[in-house]
């Protein structure tokens, strides 16, 4: 009875050692692609339309694009026209312009334009574009306990909120919204930090959304991502179009000349095709349940 | 409660959809923990062995910082790699990060302080007996230390075990040096993860559900494994 214990175990080991050869040769051949010889970009520039380029670029993006899916939409329209994959890390926008800053993506698309403007003008990344926009909303449960219907300014929303000590989901992840939100509370003349009825959660907006929605109160969303979920959310829009909503999303390579082994070429493609009357008209023509979410070109004023 | 019997529904029609995306997720979260696991074993169970037959005293303050990497939160080990990675980290030049290869350096980072703690308690138990009787029997050093932890399967097994439930279910360090890029390094927790947040949680708990099987049949061979020990040690 031992020896054969003892051969199950040899067998195991013998199992063990196979895998890990199986599974680490496997890894490190994925690992592997990093830069593609100079030589092959230019014959791409040769000829971009028929040269499929068997490469890929990181893009690092917030999550409302992600989740909303308007990159599920574009990104293989792009890897079509050129072969190039796109890969996604999605973050909110303090992270994805760390990210960036660090080198660890080629090209980003994010909406702080306050932040980013700082960092075109720092260095970190250059030929950025007013690509698309989108709009925040107020939302919150129908009974509307702090009467957010009867008022078309955000300020005043938030002092019918801070007054009457109605609860409110705040992001709180140094996200653009977040950023964005606290600009408000600021122009408002307000300091909800703190304050019991002010919930600083630090999660995406679809975690921000549903929180809000299991206790039926208010928050501040991007239009997209509400779309998007309406249908799990008992809560409806109840401030919309005020012009301070406008929310200006931009498109940015990282900058060569401080992170030599970006994709720059590539970045730039990609950046061109958002920019070009093709990827403009497509984000005009995205939809999610027959709502449009992104407007393209430049929204502020 | 009907959401949830949704995502059971989910999870079965999922798995008979045979997705070639699901596929991927399902492939590409087992060839990491399993790598991972299978690294964290040639490190951690020689390492616990050698701690275990050693006396305690001269191994004390070691002892003492692997039970606490035991308790590493999975986002901590997710940032130390990550600032390691970074391609302004040490270790950038490598162009590792939002890789498997990063994400199995992570998990292998979670796991050999577990089996490797789990290992060296439990040769402690009997080791100094088994390598005494070892070596009244003619053996040497080398033979005595690999009948030692021949004999203390059960313990090394148990602790393999616990050391692959905790990278097969852990999200933190994954999506932080993964990326939970799509079709790249997009594993079971990282895509329940982006579910939840856009609120499709009968696909989440569905992909919850799979998870939890996956985790049953592994579980179950390494029992059957760990079981056939237990007869041969008695």
């Amino acid at each position: 009875m031992f020896t054969l214990n003892g051969i199950r175990f040899k067998l195991l080991f013998g199992l063990v050692f196979w895998a890990v050869f199986f599974f680490v040769g496997g890894c490190a051949e994925e690992a592997a692609p990093v830069e593609e010889p100079a030589a092959e970009e230019e014959v791409v520039e040769e000829t971009p339309e028929q040269e499929l380029i068997d490469d890929f670029i990181v893009l690092a993006t917030t999550t409302s694009t992600y989740d909303s899916g308007l990159l599920d939409f574009l990104n293989p329209i792009f890897t079509e026209q050129t072969g190039l994959e796109v890969q996604v890390v999605s973050q909110g926008t303090g992270a994805a312009l760390e990210t960036g800053s660090r080198g660890d993506a080629d090209v980003l698309l994010v909406h702080d334009r306050v932040s980013e403007l700082e960092l075109v003008e720092e260095g970190d990344f250059v030929d950025r574009y007013d690509v698309m926009y989108n709009d925040f909303i107020i939302v919150g449960p129908e009974d509307d306990p702090a009467g957010i219907m009867n008022v078309d300014r955000v300020t005043d929303a938030y002092n019918l909120i801070a007054s009457g000590e109605y609860s409110f989901v705040s992001r709180g992840d140094d996200s653009g919204t977040y950023r964005m939100e606290l600009r408000l509370w600021e122009d408002a003349g307000l300091d909800p930090e703190g304050q019991d009825w002010y919930q600083s959660i630090g999660q995406g907006m679809g975690g921000a959304l549903t929180m809000t929605s299991e206790q039926l109160i208010y928050t501040m969303t991007d239009r997209g991502t509400y779309v998007a979920m309406r249908e799990n959310l008992d809560l409806v829009i109840l401030l919309e179009r005020d012009p301070v909503l406008f929310n200006q999303y931009g498109v940015m390579a990282v900058n060569p000349d401080k992170h030599p082994h970006v994709k720059y070429d590539y970045a730039l493609m990609y950046i061109e095709f958002l920019m070009s009357n093709e990827g403009q008209e497509l984000i005009n023509s995205y939809q999610v349940n027959n709502e449009t979410l992104f407007f393209p070109g430049y929204g502020l004023e | 409660m009907s959401r949830l019997l949704e995502g059971i529904t989910e999870a079965f029609r999922l798995i008979f959809s045979f997705d070639p995306e699901l596929l991927q997720i399902v492939f590409l979260s087992l060839r990491v923990s399993l790598t991972a696991i299978i690294i964290a074993i040639l490190l951690a169970v020689p390492l616990g062995a050698l701690l275990g037959l050693k006396p305690e005293k001269r191994t004390r303050f070691i002892n003492k910082i692997i039970f606490t990497l035991m308790g590493m939160p999975p986002v901590v080990a997710g940032l130390i790699i990550y600032l390691l990675l970074s391609r302004q980290g040490p270790l950038g030049v490598l162009a590792l990060l939002y890789s498997p290869a990063a994400m199995i350096i992570a998990q292998v980072f979670l796991a050999a302080p577990i089996v490797a703690g789990l290992t060296m308690v439990g040769i402690r138990a009997k080791g100094t007996e088994i390598e005494e009787t070892a070596r009244s029997l003619g053996a040497g050093s080398t033979l005595a230390a690999w009948t030692v932890i021949k004999e203390s399967r059960i313990a090394i097994l148990g602790a393999i075990i616990t050391g692959f439930s905790r990278v097969v279910a852990e999200v933190g360090a994954v999506m932080m040096v993964g990326g939970n890029i799509a079709g790249h390094t997009r594993v079971m927790t990282t895509a329940i993860v982006l579910e939840t947040r856009r609120g499709n949680f009968e696909l989440a708990i569905g992909l919850g559900i799979i998870l939890l099987m996956l985790s049953f049949i592994i579980n179950s061979v390494l029992y059957n494994v760990q079981r056939g020990g237990l007869k041969g040690a008695r």
